[in-house]
């Protein structure tokens, strides 16, 4: 039976009433719904719809109709509802954006003309494409993206030193431009302390201690791990240090360096002595035993952000910072229980576990890798859960607990385990709350192996501000509650479990000397570019992963999001021709 | 190649489309202008060439009208003998410098808008449109649309032409359309404004011709009943446009689209007349009663011209009124439409400000290359004919023009050129 309800001279477009149509189609018991304007033209597509009506017939272009096939008369009264319903609430929520989503480098640019940085977060193999890109379009680089080669590194940094611009990377995962965090970075207040260091947890341990005592950083400029090998010869470290020299509301220079290559760092360490300003430095592994003029050389990263905060703070420089009294009361462990455990989220928090380690077990300080184990002797271990080996198709620690789960599990069933080291790194990027994801298996592991009769002791340290995304007092508290010992940096953590199983580190208390004459003259001017980098705000070109936009969008910063995709959508025979016709 | 570089040779080319002068200037029959349908039996067609027995169900029966139309059967059995039977010549129409509809089908007789590019010196066709419902642009042939055909060739299209006469220029199209811009049209789904602009400015001819006084009711009746009038002078314009500009014979930029049915064919400005074919894809969109997915016909029609001239779905900001074609989404699904239309485009045409944009210029010379890096695909809005000879339209929506296409162009231009 056909119903018609004509609503007269109420225009509604053509667009709009069709999914009016396909809404109340969608109710059950109708035969068919047909709303329309009872134009001509429209009564004909009616007249084929099987729904032509004498009503229909005579209402006027500016009637709207509703023609109702149903057995079920009262469904008439429920589609005038629907319709009513749909036609007050048409606005559509529109959601606007902070920020645009562009596809290409030209429209990134056009979007955002004045851009000085594009953080890159595109797969490895395609890395050094877009970087060049970036950098022929006068960008400096901050280049998150890892497994690229080292030619291809060493090719982009000169590129960029020749163009008066900075690639920071590759692997860069952290870094602090302006107070902004930039990819996986913690909140750290704006201050005089300058950062430029291989970039990591390296830089985010150093930042964020110096926030938790009260200074502040003005950049963070990370130079990827491999800055200060001999292909590269700290290109970025140098111009960074340089950067910093030159930047007024800098004061101290803070540089963290993973073991470098000799000529290298000497090369870097001439530079530092030629600066006006006051430089910490930690070469991972290295157990200074001086400081050397402007230049003082730390052992831990706690020590650097402590040195660098005394100075920031107008204090003497003490002779030593790590030594401390880092014992547990009643330690209760079974004969064989001597092992300690670090299962970390953070490569360097990791390798600064293994050189504290490594000293205290009378090991010396150097630093091996196999395997993302940093350390492993007599059932010690120390691994990175974040190296390569254990993110294939896996999120980092970092992001998801499962993978440091397992080891936990794994730790508290090895016998010989006293200590379980862990880290738990805030920030933007990371887990919203990694201590309720991972205490489960922390409490588990714990049972377990008071079941089997053994106490088992779990140090940690939290590397965190207060204004991170992420709740940092919460977490510690949390952790405490769970019977977790928890200290305030890495340092401690390393010490306590040292402590744990009867084992020290012994420090040195430093001498000072009088600066050596530097072998070489340096020339400590910068670009306009960079000068622009370090005064200024930057203006950014997200290449890749969207969520580094958070960090930026929270800091009131431009950003254009560009969702990059491989050119040609990987064909490589279009990628060639294109590249031809270019 | 005469120029440094591709962009510079595509730069010469969207500065010939921005330079360009297109005016409306006369109706006349198809025949006066294009030679070809004086030939015996031809009609042109929509797309890159296709044969009859490959022909979509909408474009065969316009063929079938247009024979009715032509006198050349009396019934539709008979037409369609005759034109299985290879008595008849097909020609696309953009080999004869015109553009079609849909179906594309225009015969000898039939009345075509004439656009003059004043900057080239070139002339572009097309027929006049028929308004909605049962036309032949979809494939109806009935008694009706043979009708209102027959009174278009012998009432609508004379009265225009004696209007334009009386007009000093023609009327100046980078005007109409750059009001009509502002006013929610962007060519292809909408063309309400420019159409209401047509009227305008063609009314106060009209009651100067001499002639019946019920003619002239009924012409004023159909022009101000048929809101995508405006449509084929678009095409027009467009075809005018981008074939003065592809006189520059080199770059990459897209100068034509166009669907038969079957195939999506490009020309890029490099490889001259050279058509670039993929098969078409069907139209995604909102149907009439009675009518689903099922139903619709692949992809038909030279109406792409409008998207190649940066207008149409490149231009779905301009037109909220038919964002709603876009995914049934809002304002913010048409913004970004032509935001990402315009990461394949090389400019903004800034004859064509879009207020809606925030004064934007409509997208300005699609770059084949940006299309095959990207992947990202021009977007059409389009009518949606019923698969089936004879019903006509069933709904309207949006469909892209396949990558291949632009591949293949890329590839031809890689040789031409000797690199590969």
């Amino acid at each position: 039976m056909l119903y018609t309800i004509i609503k007269k001279n109420s225009y509604q477009d053509s667009i709009n009433l069709m999914l009016l149509t396909n809404a109340v189609s969608a109710m059950e018991g109708l035969e068919k719904v047909q709303i329309m304007m009872a134009t001509p033209a429209n009564k004909d597509i009616f007249k084929d719809a099987g729904l032509y009506t004498d009503e229909l017939k005579a209402a006027e272009s500016n009637d709207m109709a509703i023609v109702i096939d149903t057995k079920d008369e009262k469904k008439v009264e429920e589609v005038l509802e629907k319709v009513e319903q749909y036609l007050k609430d048409q606005s559509i929520s529109g959601g606007s954006q902070a920020f645009e989503t562009v596809r290409t480098w030209d429209r990134a640019q056009s979007t955002l003309p004045n851009a000085n940085l594009a953080l890159i977060s595109v797969p490895g193999q395609y890395a050094a494409e877009e970087a060049n890109k970036a950098l022929d379009m006068g960008l400096h680089v901050f280049l998150f993206s890892d497994n690229v080669p080292m030619e291809d590194e060493a090719q982009l940094k000169q590129k960029a030193h020749e163009k008066g611009l900075l690639v920071m990377g590759p692997d860069c995962g952290t870094g602090i431009l302006d107070g902004i965090p930039m990819a996986f970075a913690n909140v750290v207040k704006k201050g005089r302390i300058g950062i430029v260091g291989a970039s990591g947890t390296g830089i985010q341990e150093v930042s964020a201690i110096i926030d938790r005592l009260g200074e502040g950083v003005s950049h963070a400029i990370g130079t990827g791990g491999r800055d200060l090998k001999d292909p590269i010869g700290a290109i970025t470290m140098m111009d960074g240090i340089r950067a910093l020299e030159n930047h007024s509301q800098t004061d101290i220079i803070a540089v963290i360096s993973k073991p470098p290559a000799k000529e290298v760092r000497n090369q870097v360490v001439d530079l530092l002595h030629h600066v006006t300003k006051p430089v910490v430095t930690i070469f991972l592994g290295e157990k200074p035993e001086t400081y050397e003029g402007n230049v003082y050389q730390a052992y831990t990263l706690a020590e650097t952000a402590k040195i660098a905060v005394d100075i920031a703070q107008g204090k003497d420089v003490q002779a030593d910072y790590n030594a401390g009294d880092y014992e547990v009361k009643d330690v209760q462990l079974k004969q064989g229980q001597t092992a300690i455990k670090g299962l970390y989220s953070g490569g360097t928090l990791a390798s600064e576990a293994a050189v504290l380690l490594s000293d205290g077990l009378g090991l010396g300080t150097e630093i091996t890798n196999e395997d993302g184990y940093v350390l492993k002797h007599k059932g010690h271990e120390v691994v990175d859960l974040g190296d390569d080996k254990y993110t294939q198709g896996k999120p980092h620690p970092m992001i998801d607990p499962e993978t440091r789960a397992k080891f936990i599990l794994e730790a508290a069933k090895d016998e010989s385990t006293a200590v379980i080291l862990l880290d738990f790194v805030l920030g933007y990027g990371s887990h919203d709350d990694m201590a309720s994801a991972l205490l489960p298996h922390i409490e588990y592991a714990v049972s377990f192996a008071k079941e089997n009769g053994r106490e088992l002791y779990v140090v940690a340290s939290v590397c965190g501000t207060s204004n991170d995304p992420q709740d940092y007092e919460g977490h510690i508290k949390r952790l405490k509650e769970s019977g977790v010992i928890v200290k305030d940096n890495n340092n401690e953590a390393v010490r306590t479990a040292l402590s744990i199983v009867g084992l020290r580190v012994n420090d040195v208390q430093k001498q000072y000397k009088a600066k050596t004459q530097p072998r070489t003259t340096f020339n400590l001017t910068v670009s306009d570019e960079v000068m622009n980098l370090v005064t200024e705000k930057p203006r950014i070109i997200n290449v890749g992963l969207k969520s580094f936009t958070d960090a930026i969008v929270a800091s009131n910063v431009p950003v254009v999001q560009y969702d990059w995709r491989p050119i040609a959508g990987g064909n490589e025979k279009m990628r060639k021709i294109l590249s031809l016709l270019k | 190649m005469k120029y440094n570089s591709i962009d510079e040779a595509n730069k010469a080319v969207i500065e010939k489309i921005i330079g360009s002068a297109p005016f409306l200037v006369d109706v006349v029959p198809a025949k006066s202008k294009i030679k070809e349908l004086t030939e015996g039996k031809v009609l042109l067609h929509a797309g890159p060439p296709i044969k009859w027995e490959d022909m979509t169900g909408p474009m065969q029966g316009s063929c079938i009208g247009a024979s009715l139309f032509e006198g050349w059967a009396s019934n539709e059995a008979d037409a369609e003998k005759m034109l299985a039977n290879g008595e008849v010549t097909f020609i696309p129409c953009h080999h004869v410098n015109a553009v079609g509809p849909m179906g594309g089908i225009t015969s000898a007789n039939m009345p075509v808008v004439v656009v003059e590019n004043r900057s080239e010196g070139n002339e572009a066709y097309c027929t006049m449109n028929e308004g909605i419902g049962k036309v032949l642009r979809f494939g109806a042939y009935s008694e009706e649309v043979i009708t209102r055909l027959a009174w278009m060739k012998n009432v609508l299209g004379p009265t225009i032409a004696k209007a334009l006469k009386l007009s000093e220029d023609g009327l100046n199209l980078n005007v109409m359309i750059a009001k009509a811009i502002t006013m929610g049209d962007e060519f292809h789904q909408r063309n309400i404004a420019a159409s209401l602009i047509f009227l305008k400015e063609i009314s106060p001819y009209i009651v100067q011709v001499e002639m019946d006084e019920k003619d002239r009711k009924d012409v004023i009746k159909f022009l101000a009943d048929t809101d995508q009038f405006f449509l084929n002078i678009m095409m027009a314009t467009g075809k005018a446009v981008l074939d003065g500009a592809r006189k520059i014979e080199e770059g990459t930029v897209v100068t034509a689209m166009t669907r038969n049915g079957k195939d999506f064919g490009i020309r890029i400005s490099g490889m001259g007349d050279q058509w670039f074919t993929a098969p078409v894809n069907t139209p995604q969109g909102l149907f009439f009663t009675g009518y689903s997915q099922e139903d619709a016909n692949s992809d038909i029609g030279d109406s792409a011209i409008t998207e190649a001239f940066g207008v149409g779905g490149m231009a779905m900001i301009a037109a909220p009124g038919v964002t709603r074609f876009v995914g049934a989404g809002g304002f913010q699904d048409a913004l970004s439409t032509s935001n990402e239309m315009m990461e394949i485009c090389i400019d903004q045409n800034s004859n064509f400000t879009i207020p809606t944009w925030d004064f934007q210029g409509a997208c300005l010379g699609i770059d084949a290359r940006k299309v095959v890096e990207t992947g990202i695909e021009p977007v059409i809005n389009t009518g949606i004919a019923h698969k089936q000879a004879g019903i006509g339209q069933v709904g309207a929506g949006t469909v892209r023009a396949p990558r291949e296409c632009f591949e293949k162009a890329l590839e031809a231009y890689a040789q031409k050129l000797g690199l590969i």
